[in-house]
Parts: C-alpha cells; structure tokens; sequence
C-alpha cells in the first residue's frame, strides 16, 4: 500500500487571503491519516477555524492544493462538493441545531434529504444516534429547551447521523461545564473509533485534547510552527508551544495588546 | 483646489453608490438562484404549506381587522362626500372600486410587510447568526433550495389571498357604515356595485398588483435575512430595512402599476 493511500487528506502548501492585506494563512503542510483523531491548535485568531474550511470545501485556498480522500477539493463543482460533504460530518461551536425543528427532526434531517430510507427506519436510525450522545428520552424536546451540554451532544448525534468517513469539531469544548466537557471528550474519541471514522478537532482547550488525540499540529498566526504527538508537543521546548500548552500569561505571545508605553498613555513623564 | 471635506463627500458618494449597485446584483443573483432552485420545493409541497401558515395563515387576523376598519372609514367619508352631491347610492361603488384597485393590495402589501416580512428577515438573518445556514451547507443541503424557495413561494401565493380578504373585509365594513348605521338604500349598494365593478378592469388588476407586490416584499425579505451581518446589530439593521424598502417598494409599484392600468379609465 502507497503512503499516499493511508492519509484521507493531504494539504500541502496551502495559503489563503481574503484580500492582499489579510492573510489568514501561508505555507500549511499537514497530512492526516484515516482513522486518526487530529488535533488543530492555536490560539484564537491564528487560522484554526480557515483551515476547517478549506477542508469543508467552504473556502478555496488561494495556493496550494486541499486533497481528501484522492480529490483536489479545487477541481470540485457544486455538485461534487455536495457529494463529498454528504460523507463529511461537521460539529458547531455552538451546536448549530435548526431552532424550528426537534432534536427528532434535527437529527433525522440529513437523512430525510439525502436517504430515500422509510420513516420506520429512519426513527430507527435517529433513537440509534442519540442512544449514543445518551439524549434517546430527549428526541421530542425542542432545541430552546436543552442546555449548551445537551444541544451539543444533539449536534454531536446530527453530525454523524450518515456514518461520515470525515469529522470536523469547531471548538466542541468551549464554554462546557466539566460533566458536559468530559462527556463530548469522550464521545469525539470514541465515535471516531466505533464507525471508523477520521477526526480533525480545532481547539485552544488544550488539556481536554491533549488527553484524547493522535496528532497536533499547532498554528500560529497563520503559519504551521510545531506539530507532533500529544507526548511531544508536553515536552516541547519551543517556546511558543510551551507557552500554549502550559498556558502562561507571557512569553513569545505578549499577554498587552500592542499600544504606547503605559507612563505615556498615563500623561507620566 | 478642493479642501479635504469637498474630497471625502464626493469619494463618499462614489462609495455608496458603487456598494448599492454591487447590493443590487447579488439580490438579482439571489432571487435567480431561487427560482432555478424552486422546483424541489414544488415536489415537496409539505414545506411550502408550512410556511403558508406562518406567513399567510398568522397575517390574517391583522389583515381582517384592519380590512374591516379601513371599509368603515371608506364608508364613513364616502357618505359625507356623495351626500353633498346627491348622490350617496355610489357609495357602495366607491367602496368597492377604492378598496379592489387600490387599498387592498396596497395596504394589505403594508401590513405585510411589517408583518410577516420582517419575521421572514429575523428569522433566516438568525440561521445565518446561529451558523445554522452554514450547517446546512456542510450537511450538503443547499438553504437557498431548503429555506428560502419555499419561503418565497408562500410569500407569493398568500399576499393575493390575503389583498382579496382585505377587500372583501373592507366591502363589508362600508356596507355596515353605509347601510346598516347611516341607512342607504341597500338595493342600490350592492346593485351600482355590482354593474361598475368589471371582473378584467379592476379584480384582475388588483390581483396582478398583489401578486407584484407580494414577489417585491417577499424577495426583499429573504434577501435581507440571507444577507444580514450574522450579529444581533445586523439582524435588527436588516429587519428595519426590511420594512422600510419594502413599505417604498409597494407605493412605488403601485404607481407605476397604476398608470399602466388604468390608463383610459
């Protein structure tokens, strides 16, 4: 078996610019291979959230190439995108539930549009999927009526609604109580392994993924500037790494937004 | 040879006008990729008839009442006028005529906009805030064919049903004033009505200005929604806007659908 045939996406010098003066990102080299849960990390604002969607087709990278499971994402039309998202599952930072529908419906939807499947199935399917987030007593419930945790897990239970070959997670930890927190950690990892999926996670909650991924890669202001196992990026001795990882106030990332010396700005001289 | 403030206005002119043109286009873009893709909403009625209730079947309270007051007023004034000249039997003519080429499907257009055109705005303004437009997207399912087609179509069909209640409503709110309060002669009422109201001359002209009227408030709608700065800022800038293009919209078509009609008569 080639190389190239285990990694389900190979990026390989990716930039991207929404205009001459912004670049979010440049020279992005990063390979993931089926099967493994990848961690994307960096604080907020380095290119976390345009690299996931380059992936997703969302966005074309203005260099470089985005190759998943054999296609240049570049070459694809609307029609062939459509076709690759429907193996793609992406979870929201904040669940992104369709307000007017129920968590039922919600997670029955994908299926409803791209299944021809009978509604007996189908409502097998649905209590199936949110046996797994632990939500099958919630399906009559609304999306106002849930808590973050629980639109989360319902998210969780949508996005994975077709058995996807590819899992995205926009942040899944954020703003989570610790219960929640450990329940979605959790079910990322083990989700991937049950339908043998491949995960990217993007996150700054760096612990929580630690704990639970194959890979890092670590980005910083659009740029890629370490990447290694979890086990590598604790000892890392970078010291932009070191600073992320621990979370220290100061060091290569200035904790002071750029501004005038303080004693200036006080009118001290 | 021009000071700074001379610069900056004439730079900021230039600036608005080339950005309102740019809008321009990617609402004309808009509504061309809702019609190409209207023909899966088609297929699945189900979700044309549910936005049906919410724009159509919620409006009608408020279009009923208001129907029904602007009838009695048209009644009332109408009486004052006619009795000057004598000839107050007209009264049931001027009621209807007033009410079929022109208050109803404006006014109903009016009501409709700030009714369910603006819900229509908030409402897909926050599936793009709560990135459940984006959602869509990455699920494969296209939100101009999900969401906004079938929303446009019920826009369309309900604003003529909804000008034909207003009129009907208000045909009965001049004949409570007319005749039941003030006492014109009823046989005269409804038989004047009858022989000037022509089917071609004013039903069906207000009917294709309702149907106008309901394709300019529903795409302005959508387009605001679809549009709109995902924040909360951007959702309220959008709904007001909404309203406000919308309510200039209609009397603008009005009037120039007023003098194509209406031209002999």
């Amino acid at each position: 078996m080639s190389v190239a045939a285990d990694n389900l996406i190979e990026i390989s010098g990716v930039g991207y610019s929404y205009d001459r003066r912004r670049t979010i990102l440049t020279g992005i080299d990063m390979v993931i291979p089926r099967g493994k849960v990848v961690a994307i990390m960096g604080i907020s604002g380095s290119g976390k959230t345009t690299l996931l969607r380059l992936i997703g087709g969302a966005l074309k990278p203005t260099q470089g190439t985005v190759k998943i499971n054999g296609q240049f994402t570049h070459e694809l039309d609307r029609e062939g995108l459509y076709r690759m998202r429907r193996r793609m599952g992406m979870l929201f930072q904040f669940g992104a539930l369709f307000t007017d529908l129920s968590v039922y419906d919600n997670v029955a939807f994908q299926m409803r549009e791209h299944t021809a499947l009978p509604e007996e199935m189908i409502h097998d399917l649905v209590m199936m999927k949110l046996h797994a987030v632990g939500l099958r007593g919630a399906h009559r419930l609304m999306p106002s009526e849930l808590s973050g945790g629980m639109a989360r897990r319902v998210a969780l239970a949508r996005a994975t609604a077709l058995d996807p070959m590819l899992m995205m997670y926009d942040e899944p930890f954020t703003g989570l109580d610790p219960i929640s927190l450990g329940v979605i950690r959790n079910l990322v990892r083990k989700l991937n392994d049950a339908l043998g999926s491949t995960s990217i996670v993007v996150t700054h909650d760096v612990q929580e993924a630690l704990d639970i991924v194959d890979y890092v890669y670590y980005l910083s202001e659009g740029v890629m500037v370490a990447h290694g196992t979890p086990a590598e990026m604790r000892a890392s001795t970078d010291p932009l790494v070191h600073q992320f990882v621990w979370g220290e106030p100061d060091g290569p990332v200035a904790y002071q937004y750029p501004s005038k010396k303080f004693n200036e700005e006080l009118e001290l001289v | 040879m021009f000071n700074r403030g001379t610069i900056i206005n004439v730079r900021n002119v230039g600036h608005h006008t080339v950005d309102s043109i740019l809008r321009l286009g990617y609402a004309t873009r808009f509504i061309a990729l809702t019609l190409l893709n209207s023909g899966n909403s088609f297929l699945r009625v189900r979700l044309i008839i549910r936005e049906l209730y919410f724009t159509g079947v919620l409006s009608m309270i408020i279009i009923l009442i208001s129907g029904l007051f602007v009838g009695m007023v048209l009644g009332y004034q109408g009486y004052q006028t006619l009795n000057t000249y004598g000839s107050e039997s007209a009264l049931g003519v001027l009621v209807a005529l007033s009410l079929v080429r022109e208050l109803g499907p404006v006014m109903s257009a009016l009501l409709f906009a700030s009714r369910a055109g603006s819900a229509m705005t908030a409402e897909i303004g926050l599936m793009k805030a709560t990135e459940q437009l984006s959602a869509m997207e990455m699920m494969a399912v296209d939100p101009i064919a999900r969401v906004v087609a079938p929303r446009f179509w019920a826009g369309v069909i309900s604003m003529p049903l909804l000008a034909a209640m207003f009129s009907a409503m208000g045909v009965y709110g001049g004949y409570l004033v007319g005749v039941v309060i003030i006492g014109v002669d009823e046989g005269s009422f409804w038989s004047q009505m009858q022989s000037a109201v022509d089917f071609r001359e004013d039903i069906v002209n207000g009917v294709i200005k309702s149907v106008v009227f309901g394709v300019a408030i529903t795409w302005i709608a959508l387009f605001e929604g679809y549009d709109a700065l995902p924040t909360a800022e951007g959702v309220s800038g959008a709904t007001t806007r909404t309203v406000v293009t919308s309510s200039l919209a209609i009397l603008g078509l009005d009037f120039i659908l007023t003098a194509f009609m209406f031209q002999g008569a």
